[in-house]
């Protein structure tokens, strides 16, 4: 912040303005063309069905959050530890490599349907293992290009010092990393919600936000499967704001 | 250090160090170079871009391994040398971790080491005042101008009190103000520790104003030409005049004759001989 501040007009008003006349423009388009609800429904009565729902759309937002959470620390998990075993051993790197780009180019949620009849469709652990896979892949990368970020200068000073692999990976490899980890981690927290939202509408339990849209629309209830998706927008949102925040704090001295 | 005279701080025994080309015979950086270098004492080597001499202090470091030859420091092979941790090391790049504090790379070392907490933090204020920066323990890296980067650099490379300090162009990268303050600290600091010191530069008057001898390296193969003694006493009595002295300016003159003496015999490969070395 040591440059001008740009002001409060600027960075707050200036968005909130731009907002509210989009959504003037867009609720005077409909009514004004007719639009029918099942094409793009009103704001005002998105805002209506979302206020007037509160309570389904937060325990979807909780339903879908929690299985997005639990994928989103055991494919960071995995990631990241992945990663570290693979930077420590060229071999298990060269070996993992073709499997993991396998991975990214698999679209993940289409994984679903196999995953729950491995897993019953009554359990959510179909989607939370949809969210942790979808992770897994940018969280692992970014984390081992990360681990390769060591300057020669810091390697040789670990040499000079004698000390074991594990004390210069922890010394010197994952501070340089970490801000490459969390950048991964910033890309990873979207996509969980994403994949745990649409992992639902290839079966398993009710209650989540994804199931919820395709059961209003089915009911052409379409303002209240719009108030679902803003639902999963403030959901995703809150993800990627918590990651940026946690990476603000944590990289606050690292970042060069 | 005091009953160590009959062993020296570093013995180096004709060693050669070739880098591999793709094709080709490869590189010779280092031909046949023999050096010893007496505990206390402090042994500058100098020469062109490409004469070896970061490649020599490396391999005294261990950290990269001769072709042929052995080196032994404190009597030990260098491999062993460094793992018992006998030598502090400073390169030109301060090098320092930017997520620590000042003090806190100060004390990397120690810590690695398994120094206790008070210990460390005892020690660490002790270099800290030692360099000056007793202001600064809690600020970070990028919140210190180059020169104090490098004193931190020093301090770290102090932090064990090593009878063997290894310096490849710390100051390089300083402007002459700071690199002349530099280096009276780091005289100030060679008296007060007794160690001893390789110390590797391409400015020919940083080479005479710190060292008892100045190792003149030649390039292509890196060999070692001559080596000047410069006898201007001990370093506790070496200050900020001495840069007046007529035998500072003896041995700059002697210095620099040997880096230029084969320009004049007019060798064609050694024309760009003395390139990159500072006369100022």
């Amino acid at each position: 912040m040591r440059t001008a501040q740009p002001g409060l007009v600027q960075t707050v008003l200036a968005p909130i303005v731009f907002g509210v006349a989009v959504i003037l423009l867009w609720q005077g388009l409909v009514t004004g063309l007719a639009i029918k609800a099942f094409i793009l429904p009103a704001p005002f009565a998105i805002g209506a069905e979302f206020a007037g729902n509160l309570n389904n759309v937060a325990g979807g937002m909780v339903v879908t959050g929690r299985n997005s959470l639990i994928g989103l620390v055991i494919g960071a998990v995995l990631g990241i530890a992945l990663a570290i075993v693979a930077a420590l051993a060229r071999l298990l790197d060269e070996m993992a490599a073709p499997i993991v780009a396998a991975l990214s180019v698999v679209p993940i949620v289409a994984l679903a349907p196999v995953l729950y009849t491995m897993f019953g469709a009554g359990a959510e652990t179909a989607r939370q293992l949809v969210a942790a896979l979808a992770v897994f892949v940018p969280v692992y990368f970014n984390t081992l290009k990360g681990l390769r970020q060591v300057r020669p200068v810091h390697r040789d000073l670990m040499r000079a010092y004698a000390v074991t692999g594990w004390q210069a990976t922890r010394a010197v490899t994952l501070p340089t990393a970490l801000p490459y980890v969390f950048t991964g981690l910033r890309v990873a927290s979207s996509l969980a919600v994403i994949s745990a939202l649409i992992a639902e509408y290839f079966g398993g339990p009710v209650g989540g936000l994804g199931k919820s849209i395709t059961s209003a629309a089915s009911s052409s209830n379409y303002g209240l499967a719009w108030a679902y998706v803003l639902g999963s927008i403030i959901l995703g949102l809150a993800f990627y704001c918590a990651a940026l925040i946690v990476e603000k704090l944590v990289t606050r001295r690292s970042g060069g | 250090m005091t009953n160590t005279t009959s062993v020296p701080a570093v013995d180096v025994h004709s060693v050669s160090r070739i880098f591999a080309a793709r094709k080709g015979p490869g590189v010779t950086a280092l031909d046949d170079v023999s050096l010893t270098v007496a505990p206390g004492e402090f042994v500058s080597l100098i020469g062109p871009s490409g004469c070896g001499k970061s490649t020599l202090l490396r391999l005294v470091a261990d950290l990269d391994v001769p072709t042929s030859g052995s080196i032994e420091v404190f009597g030990k092979p260098a491999r062993r040398a460094r793992i018992d941790q006998s030598y502090g090391i400073a390169f030109q790049q301060a090098g320092l971790l930017p997520w620590r504090t000042v003090a806190g790379n100060i004390e990397l070392p120690l810590e690695l080491h398994g120094v206790g907490k008070a210990a460390r933090r005892g020690r660490a204020a002790e270099l800290i005042a030692l360099v000056g920066l007793s202001d600064f323990a809690s600020h970070y890296p990028d919140q210190l101008s180059g020169g104090m980067q490098q004193r931190v650099a020093i301090a770290r490379s102090l932090a064990e009190s090593p009878s063997l300090l290894l310096m490849d162009e710390p100051f390089g990268a300083l402007d002459e103000m700071t690199r002349e303050r530099m280096q009276n600290e780091l005289v100030r600091i060679c008296a007060e520790t007794q160690a001893a010191v390789v110390f590797v530069t391409h400015s020919i008057p940083e080479a005479v104003f710190l060292s008892n001898r100045v190792v003149v390296m030649s390039p292509r193969p890196g060999r070692i030409r001559s080596i000047v003694s410069v006898g201007l006493g001990d370093m506790s009595g070496r200050g900020e005049d001495l840069r007046e002295d007529e035998g500072f300016f003896r041995s700059l003159s002697e210095v620099r004759d040997l880096l230029h003496g084969d320009e004049a015999a007019g060798a064609g490969h050694n024309q760009a001989g003395a390139r990159g070395v500072e006369t100022r």
